[in-house]
């Protein structure tokens, strides 16, 4: 019993870790005047990143991308940290769902 | 301003279609108005809430909570609607039979109208709050555009309304009968994608990343973003990207519901009426 809960504890603990585990690269970006800051990001195939994204604006925005399966609210002036799973060679789009018409990005995995 | 209608009727179209098939399930309900007024005003009061607090929520849990906050009303409004549909498969067909008596169109559901509210005021205040803050929006950037993106903006609300009235008038044409049959199905298939999005959410917020590959990409086809894309995105859960995970928990849900329902459902009297009620 005892085994049981110390190896399902270790196995929590290695899921939690596991994106630091592997090291995942921190990514910058930015909202201003809703346009993304770069609009183009690229990144290595087959590694999981993590997407800081500040809203400099001070207007909400959705950073919604259906491609990487993120929906994900930011307040204006906030920040959100987006992990991003490991990617197939590819362009993924996304775009700030409030400001369609300008906000709009690529995430380019080569 | 038509952007912005659109913007606003795309976000309303899950909750303007939950509350017309509720409407419809419901007819002849004692108080059931009390109910869904009930559903709506809370739910709109959440939305308010949530949007204020957005970033608290946000940066909540480390960085998770509004993901896990979403993850877990979805996954009440799955018990929810699994729930009335199975009180509803063991009840249906006394709602039916006092609805088709002339006189008789009260029926005492509030039993399950309590679960239907729930599900109007998740609803109403998950896509409610995204829409209070795309208005807030607006309003605080205070552009000489704002008052005509607002009229949009009421625009986007009407046609909401006008989609909760067509699915309403659409369903209670169907015979009574066959009425319970028809919103049962719909209800599961409603369930399933709620259940899909909630792993959607999970996966977002790094809970539930196994199996997260990508099963088929159909954007070409209907994109979720188009409003024909967030209907069937609302009644049958269609996702134009879903995960691998995502997929298994929709069928899974549906499975559940659909066998639940039929083994709830009281022994037949007369087999063939009975096989359309527990379909």
């Amino acid at each position: 019993m005892k085994k049981t809960v110390f190896a399902l504890a270790t196995l929590l603990c290695v899921a939690g870790t596991s994106v630091n585990a592997q090291d995942a690269t921190t990514i910058e970006l930015s909202i201003k005047n809703h346009k993304f800051e770069p609009a183009e990001i690229k990144i290595p195939a087959n590694k999981p990143v993590i997407l800081k994204v500040k809203n400099l604006d001070s207007t909400p925005e959705e950073f919604e991308s259906k491609s990487l399966k993120i929906e994900k609210v930011i307040a204006g002036g906030g920040e959100a940290t987006l992990n991003i799973r490991a990617l197939d060679v590819g362009k993924y789009k996304f775009v700030g769902e409030f400001n369609e018409k300008t906000a709009q990005g690529v995430l380019i995995v080569e | 301003m038509l952007a912005a209608a659109i913007i606003i009727f795309r976000e309303v179209i899950e909750a303007g279609l939950i509350i017309g098939i509720v409407l419809a399930v419901t007819q002849g309900v004692v108080h059931r108005w009390r109910w869904v007024n009930a559903g709506m005003i809370g739910g709109l009061l959440g939305a308010c809430t949530v949007a204020l607090f957005a970033e608290t929520l946000s940066k909540s849990m480390s960085g998770i909570g509004a993901e896990l906050f979403n993850a877990g009303i979805l996954g009440s409004a799955v018990f929810m609607l699994a729930w009335h549909n199975i009180w509803m498969a063991r009840h249906g067909k006394e709602m039916a039979s006092s609805l088709r008596s002339v006189g008789q169109a009260v029926v005492s559901g509030s039993k399950s109208m309590s679960a239907l509210a729930i599900v109007i005021g998740v609803a109403v205040l998950r896509e409610g709050a995204e829409v209070v803050l795309f208005l807030y929006g607006i309003v605080a950037a205070e552009n000489s555009a704002g008052s005509d993106i607002l009229a949009g903006g009421m625009i986007g609300l009407a046609l909401g309304g006008i989609l909760t009235s067509l699915t309403y008038l659409g369903l209670v044409r169907i015979p009574v009968k066959r009425l319970f049959a028809v919103t049962g199905l719909i209800i599961a298939f409603m369930a399933a994608g709620m259940a899909s999005q909630c792993v959607f959410f999970l996966a977002q917020a790094g809970v539930l990343t196994k199996l997260g590959q990508t099963l088929w990409d159909t954007s070409w086809l209907l994109s979720d973003t188009s409003i024909l894309g967030k209907i069937m995105h609302t009644l049958l859960g269609y996702t134009e990207q879903p995960s691998v995970m995502q997929f298994l928990v929709y069928i899974g849900t549906l499975a559940t519901i659909l066998v639940a329902s039929r083994l709830a459902a009281p022994l037949p009297r007369l087999p063939r009426n009975q096989h359309v009620l527990a379909a």
